[in-house]
């Protein structure tokens, strides 16, 4: 086995060795989940904490699950009501959930770089659930599995992006997923959700999704993150999904086994076609639900092994 | 009193030059510099000899643009903890930013400024004033009362005064009193938010980001209005390649312009931030290396003028936040002269060309007789070894705040000490 770290930031840091062993277990657990009695004792007597700093149910859920399948305590905060209102800073939060002795946090905070430093300041284990525009490891991890299974190989394929890539973390876990494992990365975009710099990534950046989609294995959509958009982006909705929106058209472009993928939630008819999103012969966006619950249980049932590795009472 | 530096190898900006020679102080003014040796009997008065051991001796360094954090925030910064810091530095005069709390924006505030420098700290201290009450950019200060009482400078620090008309005005006023105008040239819709600059980095961290060209068009605009009002104008700090066209271009045709830089965007660039570290975050935000190299360059051919601190004090809650929301600046006036040694031992700048841009330049622009080697200049000087190596330890800094991003780093060049008006105002034991 091959997984040395003491949290998933972010896939930046992994090795192709680590990403290997994850999704390998992943694979298992995927299988175990669909059984019924689906019962492993991976985390049992351990305490997960889910905080997360910005709404988020479905990875909220997805993370519960997980940690309940493998027999950990799970307990949920929703930190947006509590203690950060009364003027609380991030690191005093982090050291008084640390003195209640969690073994897995689970974070997803709205600002960049702000599990990273929380990570610095307690003992157990931190999942990065997302961070501001920078990672969501697991989301990233999910695809991966995802993609795996159903192109029986995780390399020498042409994934493309598309979309709102600026504000998107999922975007930035994929790129350095897919391009570590080796695949050929394209973003397609218009140019003011391209983050500047980002044709030095390995990349290659279109603007026109026929050109973009071209023979793509892969076409991963994301959602328009109108939440974070902080000035006009573009014109409209209608003139964006005439342009990029994902439609059988458009899609006809890529390969004819071509799988379309979303991270959810999807806004139908901005940036996919709600028939498409459901084409069950297409759209692999089930599945990758399913795949999250797998993915999260692998990463903190690895977690957690290291942990115990680790002597008691290491204060920082 | 007389004092005789022996043995000192003394760098003269404005020749240019680094010889072996005796300076002799007399009333805390320099009364005269002997080229190699000279005979002790000859002197008239018996002076107190400082041997230098052939280390160097230079005008002390005028920082313009240094944050004391009082009034308002004492608990960041005081004019003793500055005073100490800039001594330590060997900075000589600190000329003080208007950016407290409230702003000095009035003669009644510049006079608190003048009276706790003179009581607190070793070092001179020059204050500059608010451009506009409250920094707020609607109305202009009492720039001829406040020059009256001392203020050297202009300026509302990196808050841009966003409307042309009343900036106009603010120019023709100080321009018919000869007052020195110091803007922060910064596009303020282009730069909103930003915490870092434009890139392949920035945009892989998922931070927000601001283009150098934001400064590039702040720049401009403000060269614009210069030369409508005849202003004298100086920018606080250019960094990125791009505004150097223009500065050359209003340089040529004759304004009354200059510009300074930080240290931080002479030794530093953006990859220093690496994994959120925020006592890198500075404004306007680190560059390029090519940037920094272009900087270190137009500070060489003499393009940007000064080389200043930007000593902006941050206590530890300002900074353990995440990056975008932590505060910017970072401490400076004691590593600031270890800093810039940097550039020398890369053979980037010589010595003379760091001292015209720490102490020459910033003394003639501010009409200050300060700054050179010369006879009847005063004796505000620094001692130092350009070679001593050592480790920087934040927590051994002067100042109250310790927000350095040089913590840990390794140094080559210290302070050995520092003379004020010809008194020692620091010595290194």
């Amino acid at each position: 086995m091959t997984f040395r770290q003491k949290h998933l930031l972010g896939i930046e840091k992994l090795h192709p060795d680590e990403i290997r062993t994850l999704l390998d277990l992943s694979d298992k657990y995927a299988d175990l989940n669909r059984l019924s009695g689906r019962h492993a004792f991976a985390l049992e007597g351990l305490t997960q904490v889910n905080m997360f700093f910005e709404n988020s149910t479905r990875t909220l859920a997805s993370f519960e699950l997980a940690g309940k399948r493998l027999g950990a305590t799970v307990m949920n905060m929703s930190m947006q009501a509590s203690s950060i209102k009364k003027g609380e800073t991030l690191i005093d939060t982090a050291l008084t959930l640390n003195a209640m002795h969690p073994d897995l946090l689970v974070v997803r905070h709205p600002h960049s770089g702000a599990v990273e430093l929380l990570a610095e300041k307690v003992n157990c284990a931190v999942l990065n659930a997302g961070d501001g525009r920078h990672e969501h490891p697991t989301q990233a991890l999910l695809d991966g599995l995802t993609i795996r299974r159903a192109k029986g190989r995780l390399h020498r394929l042409t994934i493309a992006i598309c979309g709102d890539i600026a504000h998107s973390r999922v975007a930035r876990s994929n790129i350095h997923l897919l391009g570590k494992m080796e695949n050929r990365i394209r973003l397609i975009a218009p140019p003011t959700l391209i983050p500047p710099g980002a044709a030095d990534w390995g990349v290659e950046v279109f603007d026109n999704m026929a050109q973009g989609l071209k023979d793509a294995d892969v076409v991963m959509m994301l959602r328009l993150q109108k939440e974070r958009m902080d000035g006009a982006f573009i014109p409209s909705e209608r003139e964006y999904y005439h342009r990029f929106g994902l439609d059988d058209k458009k899609l006809a472009h890529a390969k004819d086994d071509a799988i379309v993928m979303h991270p959810g939630p999807m806004n139908r008819g901005v940036e996919i076609d709600g028939t498409l999103a459901d084409d069950i012969n297409r759209s692999h966006i089930q599945e990758q639900v399913e795949m999250g619950v797998a993915v999260r249980m692998a990463a903190m049932d690895l977690l957690a092994r290291n942990l115990q590795e680790k002597p008691d009472g290491v204060m920082v | 009193m007389t004092t005789l530096f022996t043995n000192a190898r003394l760098i003269d900006p404005e020749a240019d030059t680094v010889t072996i020679g005796q300076l002799l102080v007399e009333d805390g003014k320099i009364s005269e510099i002997f080229p190699g040796s000279v005979n002790i009997d000859d002197l008239s008065t018996k002076p107190v000899i400082v041997d230098c051991d052939g280390k160097f001796l230079a005008p002390g360094i005028v920082d313009i643009g240094v944050k004391v954090s009082e009034p308002g925030e004492r608990h960041k910064e005081s004019f003793r903890s500055a005073g100490l810091a800039a001594a330590a530095g060997g900075v000589t005069t600190m000329v003080t930013r208007p950016d407290t709390t409230p702003a000095i924006d009035s003669p009644e505030t510049l006079e608190f400024v003048t009276r706790r420098a003179n009581e607190a700290s070793p070092v001179h201290v020059r204050p500059m004033a608010a451009l506009t009450r409250g920094r707020h950019g609607r109305e202009m200060v009492e720039i001829g009362f406040m020059l009256d009482a001392g203020a050297v400078a202009f300026t509302d620090c990196d808050t841009v005064v966003q409307n042309n008309k009343i900036l106009s005005r603010c120019l023709t006023y100080a321009r018919s009193l000869g007052a020195l105008v110091i803007g922060h040239p910064q596009d303020p819709g282009l730069s909103k938010g930003a915490a870092v600059t434009a890139g392949k980095f920035a945009s892989l961290r998922g931070l927000p980001h601001v283009s150098p060209m934001a400064e590039r068009m702040g720049l401009d605009r403000d060269l614009a209005l210069v030369e409508m009002t005849g202003v004298r104008y100086h920018a606080d700090q250019i960094t990125s390649a791009r505004s150097l066209p223009p500065l050359q271009r209003a340089k040529e045709n004759g304004l009354d312009v200059t510009a300074g830089i930080s240290i931080h965007h002479l030794t530093l660039n953006e990859l220093d931030v690496g994994d959120y570290r925020t006592f890198f975050k500075v404004k306007p935000p680190l560059r390029s290396e090519d940037d920094r190299i272009a900087m270190v360059e137009a500070v060489a051919s003499g393009l940007i003028d000064i080389i200043s601190s930007m000593h902006t004090p941050q206590d530890e809650e300002s900074k353990r936040l995440p990056f975008e929301e932590a505060a910017s600046g970072a401490v400076a006036l004691e590593t600031l002269l270890p800093a810039a040694l940097r550039l020398y031992h890369a053979d980037a700048l010589s010595l003379p060309q760091l001292f015209r841009a720490m102490s020459l330049n910033p003394s003639k622009r501010l009409g200050l007789e300060t700054g050179r080697l010369a006879v009847d200049a005063p004796a505000d000087l620094v001692l130092f070894d350009a070679d001593a190596p050592f480790i920087l330890d934040r927590f051994k800094l002067q100042s109250k705040s310790k927000n350095t991003p040089f913590d840990g780093q390794r140094m080559q060049g210290r302070v050995l000490a520092t003379y004020v008006s010809g008194k020692p105002v620091f010595e290194r034991s």
